[in-house]
């Protein structure tokens, strides 16, 4: 204790902190939620890993910074095909490689033939299926590339030919699994189709974005700076980005009070209430493409039948559960799709409604809730999934006489479970991957890998292919209202509510806008000090 | 650095005479009654635990609210008259739940830790009295238990038994007796070498008889002293085992859980930790006296103090 | 004593080689994989995966090319930190664990001991009723309590630390309190116990009778054999101490082996389990055979047999 008392006294000087040294120099620190599993975009697929590949790699176009629409990126513009099926990007003729190499159309057809090859076993290898016979490569049937639909006139023009017409193909670019990677890098720590290489170290890695890899620790940081070879590098503010892997929510809104991060990924469910009454300027309440969902198994009985599983949507009570037990803004869901979605919003909503769910309970052959049968609730361990869970249990006693059994699960425990059906209600969530309602609506065709439910619906499976075809912007949302209608009128899964990116963020922080992806590119943030930088811990 | 002190006499006759007394189980443990009734602490301690024990079994039907009901709108607030210890961010009572919360954590607080000691000792004192290949190959056994993935082993058991309760004392038991063995080898493998047990052997005792009757009851001071250790350790754990999905499921809680929750929300809902841990501190030392007393009561030497 | 201990080094392997064993089958047998993620991938996909990582083969196959490498000592690459290997994990993370572990053991070992000695000593005191009172209060706070409570009253409230990191020197002393104080309360018990134990026995008293000075008697006599459960607990508590720092590698955020360790069952990235689990048991045979020397050497009349 002597010790301590004495390390104290010394402490005692105020240290400059994180965020008013980066606020001078134009570092920003960000928590970044937990270790990237790496930084090949080809083979991650997390938010976490997104958040910082965006700072290192730029595809063909980039995003807006406040709505994300294509911008050019890589190309500096392209044109499309009338029946929607082609598109010739323009590249830039100064788009440099960090090591100085221009960066060719050649490049980014080396890029794709490498996330399709199945030795390498890219999980997000299915968002290039869109490409002309990029399944058919990846999946082994044709062992040829030049089959597959991309192919360059010259170092600067690159075409593509697409399946079908894909009317959110730009949209997709700004996905990691379309970026480029430096041919030369792959080769010179191994073949094309290798996992694992080292080229994704500090001093290996060459990359075209904004940022270079400056320094990466496991489990204590990794650091970006600015890539003066960057085409668009004098628009760049920033001089290098911290993001530090802090796995615990506490811990990092901590950090933030302290001055030692300018950004969370995001914010403990008990400090909200905190923030909001007294220091509302620092949290974020932004709209996020996401829908929280409770999945049904419609295998087991009673849920096999429609009017149990609308009952069951009928008496949650979403405006208590979004209101007192998240407390983040989070807007209650009476349909799948999130609202806005690329301009798509579902028309077909249900109610709150504890009589009718009464209602369509009796018809179901279970009047008063009688002779009902225990349900179990499938959820991975967090407080926040359990909070919801109790909240639910105690709506569907109340309202319906239910009994509700709660089961939770270690996360891969849990995935297994789902995967195998071994449940009865789940919850699941799901964050779209690009901004289109597809990414919402084509996962609930029969049999696909994340349905799950073990429902079926040949009406709806046509709607959802006829969107796929369909070129007028129109007529493909039209189809996925009727799909949308089916499903809630069948449903399978029970929305609950839709995402908010919740997290903290420093007032010095400009540029960091909302954006529905939760996307922010980089090179469009910046710092500039303002008087009240200290004093976030002191008036506590 | 071993050098034993020569100018204490050995060969001390006396301890002899006790390992003859130790025949007489019945006026031993009623001796060691007789004394711990005389030690007010421990008196003490074990009344504090017998209350906190009837509370727990009692005390959720005398409040007027249920551990399960939430009440969102109400939300988390601190202690009031309507509600003694505050509630919890769902707006549920406190003070049932850390009752009812009781029954979990005293039961298996005391089950898991009956189990491992039941194992540990035994174990730990046959591999330690007999020594030589028997205790190497015992002893790595226990490396090799340590060894084991805790987190995967659990997982396994789940999907093998199922979610049971038994399930819950045979996870924590089997990782709580590998130290308790550890523990009483180091101190039986001292003993051994001490003249009573080779007075014993020589008597010709068969060796179950001078393990239990010789070899524990002497190395019982440790041994209360650690299990006390246990009981905390124990229940904790438990806390741990419901994030695997064993133990206690929601809306069911435990003093474990309370505090684990309450530990990070401790700046901005204090109350939510500190009762919590009040009353799982309150049982701990009503049973550290306790234990102490066992101890000092049991100790075969403190009988001459 | 040498041949001891080569004996106990060379029953390491075997032991080794069943823990890698009954792991590998263990963490096979559990469900989920590294591969499953929230997202399902499509089937042919995943068959790609599977063909890479080699899941295609049958078990035994990948069991016998695991063996390969690590007789080679290739503990292989992490499935969880795609182009990192397990190997270069370990050397990176482990020294801080260390380190951390060490300065918490010093604090446990010191503080424990000269509580446990004096509180024995001065029995039924206040000088045993309140360092007893503290390690009670330090095993009632395990450290997901203490930690976060002394981050918010030193770093949050005074500032005079940072509230996590390990950057500077300064940042060790939190995290190496928290997990320090909760060992040294055990230590404290174990040997207050010890003490006890010991200082009832007739070798202590004769030289107490015989008029040896008190000093002399507890420093050079009683010190010795009070000690022993602590020296026994002394192997496990330091592999816990480098090994079950999770908790405060989490809370702290500090790049130490223990958040690998614990993550590593959680992501279900089978080769860095395994390499954990090898490295920590490995450390932890060494830690015990430590212990057992000490054992014999600080008693004569053991042997090394």
């Amino acid at each position: 204790m002597a010790v301590a008392i004495v390390l104290c006294l010394w402490g005692c000087g105020r240290k400059e902190t994180n965020v008013i040294r980066g606020d001078r120099e134009q570092i920003l620190f960000k928590g970044n939620g937990t270790e990237p599993a790496g930084i090949d975009p080809h083979v991650v697929t997390g938010v976490t890993e997104h958040n910082i590949l965006t700072a290192l790699f730029e595809g063909l176009v980039s995003e807006n910074p406040i709505d994300l629409h294509p911008e050019p990126g890589v190309a500096k513009s392209w044109e499309i095909s009338e029946d929607g099926r082609t598109y010739t990007f323009h590249l830039r003729e100064n788009a440099r490689w960090s090591n100085g190499d221009p960066v060719r159309a050649q490049d980014f057809v080396y890029s794709f033939r490498r996330i399709l090859s199945p030795g390498l076993g890219a999980e997000y290898a299915y968002m290039l299926y869109p490409l002309r016979n990029g399944k058919a490569f990846n999946t082994g049937k044709i062992d040829d590339f030049s089959e597959v639909g991309v192919k360059t006139e010259g170092d600067l023009t690159l075409i593509i030919e697409l399946e079908n017409p894909t009317p959110y193909f730009l949209e997709l670019l700004n996905h990691a699994s379309w970026w480029p990677v430096h041919p030369p890098t792959i080769e010179k720590f191994g073949r094309i189709d290798q996992r694992g290489t080292p080229w994704t170290r500090p001093g290996n890695i060459v990359t075209n974005g904004a940022f270079t890899l400056k320094d990466w620790k496991i489990n204590q940081h990794l650091v970006v700076e600015k890539n003066p070879l960057y085409w668009d590098a004098q628009e760049v503010e920033l001089n290098e980005i911290h993001f530090l892997p802090i796995d615990s929510i506490d811990a990092e809104e901590r950090a933030f009070r302290t001055g030692h991060i300018h950004l969370t990924e995001t914010i403990p469910l008990h400090r909200i209430d905190y923030y909001r009454e007294n220091r509302p300027e620092l949290i974020r309440f932004d709209p996020y493409l996401g829908t929280y969902y409770y999945r049904i198994n419609t295998n087991v009985s009673p849920l096999g039948d429609k009017r149990v599983r609308l009952a069951l949507a009928m008496t949650i009570n979403r405006e208590e559960i979004t209101r007192y037990v998240l407390k983040g803004g989070q807007n209650p869901a009476y349909h799948y799709t999130p609202p806005d979605t690329n301009g798509y919003t579902a028309l077909s909503r249900f109610e709150y409604d504890v009589e009718r769910a009464r209602e369509l309970l009796a018809e179901a052959g279970f009047p008063g809730g009688r002779g009902f049968p225990e349900l179990e609730l499938l959820y991975n361990t967090s407080e926040a999934h359990r909070s919801i869970a109790v909240a639910i249990q105690q709506m569907w006693n109340e309202a319906l006489n239910i009994k509700v059994k709660l089961l939770n699960e270690e996360w891969k425990v849990y995935l297994a479970s789902v995967t195998n059906g071994d449940f009865q209600i789940s919850r699941a969530g799901w964050i779209g991957d690009y901004n289109d309602p597809n990414t919402f609506l084509d996962m609930w065709l029969t049999g696909g890998g994340n349905n799950m439910t073990g429902w079926s619906n040949s009406e709806y499976d046509r709607f959802i292919e006829l969107a796929g075809r369909a070129i007028d912007a129109r007529e493909r949302f039209e189809y996925f209202q009727q799909a949308e209608a089916i499903l809630m009128d069948e449903m399978p899964v029970i929305p609950i509510y839709f995402y908010v990116s919740n997290l903290l963020i420093h007032p010095s922080v400009k540029g960091w806008h909302p954006t529905i992806l939760d996307h922010h590119p980089y090179k469009f943030v910046s710092l500039a000090a303002e008087e009240d930088t200290v004093g976030l811990n002191t008036d506590h | 650095m071993s050098v034993m002190p020569t100018d204490i006499p050995e060969n001390d006759p006396a301890p002899e005479i006790r390992a003859a007394d130790l025949e007489e189980g019945t006026s031993l443990w009623k001796d060691a009654w007789h004394r711990l009734c005389q030690n007010h602490l421990a008196i003490l301690g074990l009344g504090i635990f017998v209350f906190v024990t009837l509370l727990s079994i009692f005390g959720p039907f005398l409040t007027p609210y249920s551990y399960e009901t939430t009440n969102l709108a109400y939300g988390p607030r601190p202690p009031s008259l309507e509600h003694w210890l505050g509630t919890d961010d769902l707006g549920r009572d406190l003070l049932t739940r850390l009752l009812h919360g009781g029954r979990v954590s005293i039961g298996v607080g005391f089950c898991a830790t009956a189990v491992s000691l039941l194992i540990g000792v035994l174990y730990g004192a046959v591999s330690g009295y007999l020594g030589g290949k028997t205790d190497a190959v015992m002893m790595r056994l226990v490396d090799i238990l340590y060894a084991l993935p805790f987190t995967i082993f659990v997982i396994l058991l789940m999907v093998i038994f199922g979610r049971n309760i038994i399930l819950l004392f045979v996870a924590i038991g089997a990782v709580e007796w590998l130290t308790m063995a550890r523990i009483v080898r180091g101190q039986v493998s001292v003993l051994k070498t001490r003249e009573f047990i080779e007075a014993a052997v020589s008597l010709g005792l068969n060796q179950r008889r001078i393990i239990l009757r010789h070899i524990i009851p002497n190395v019982l001071g440790p041994i209360i002293v650690y299990s006390t250790l246990t009981v905390p350790a124990v229940m904790l754990l438990e806390a741990v085992l419901s994030f695997l999905g064993l133990g206690v499921q929601p809306p069911m809680s435990s003093w474990g859980l309370l505090i684990k929750e309450g530990a990070e929300k401790m700046d901005v809902y204090p109350w939510l930790l500190i009762s919590p841990a009040l009353i799982f501190s309150a049982t701990l030392f009503s049973l550290n006296f306790l234990g102490d007393g066992l101890r000092d009561a049991l100790d075969p030497q403190s009988s001459t103090d | 004593m040498l041949k001891f201990i080569c004996i106990r080094i060379l029953q390491t392997i075997p032991v080794l080689l069943i823990i890698a064993t009954l792991t590998f089958f263990m963490v096979r047998l559990a469900p989920g994989d590294p591969i499953s993620n929230e997202k399902t991938v499509p089937p042919e996909i995943r068959a790609n995966l599977e063909a890479f990582y080699g899941f295609d083969d049958s078990l035994w196959v990948q069991y016998l090319r695991y063996m390969g490498n690590l007789l080679h000592g290739d503990l292989g690459p992490s499935y969880k930190y795609v182009g990192w290997s397990v190997n270069e994990l370990i050397a990176q993370s482990f020294p801080v664990s260390l380190e951390l572990g060490i300065y918490a053991f010093i604090i446990a070992l010191l503080l424990g001991t000269a509580a446990g000695v004096v509180a024995a000593l001065k029995k039924n005191s206040l000088a045993d009723y309140v360092p007893m009172s503290f390690a009670m209060a330090g095993i009632c706070l395990p450290t997901f309590v203490m930690g976060p409570m002394l981050v918010l009253v030193f770093a949050m409230w005074l500032g005079w630390f940072n509230p996590l990191g390990w950057t500077y020197w300064y940042d060790r002393v939190l995290p190496a309190l928290t997990l320090g104080l909760y060992y040294s309360a055990y230590i404290a018990r174990l040997s207050r116990g010890g003490m006890l134990e010991i200082l009832s026995q007739d070798f202590i008293r004769t030289a107490r009778a015989k008029g040896l000075p008190e000093k002399i008697v507890v420093l050079r006599h009683a010190i010795k054999g009070g000690l022993l459960p602590v020296i026994s607990f002394m192997g496990p508590a330091f592999a816990g101490l480098i090994s079950g720092s999770f908790v405060v590698e989490t809370i702290f955020f500090i790049p130490g082996l223990g958040r690998f360790f614990i993550m590593a069952a959680f992501n279900r990235d089978y080769t860095m389990i395994l390499g954990t689990v090898l490295f920590y048991a490995t450390l932890i045979i060494i830690l015990n055979l430590v212990v057992d020397v000490l054992l014999v050497l600080l008693n004569p009349r053991m042997s090394f047999d």
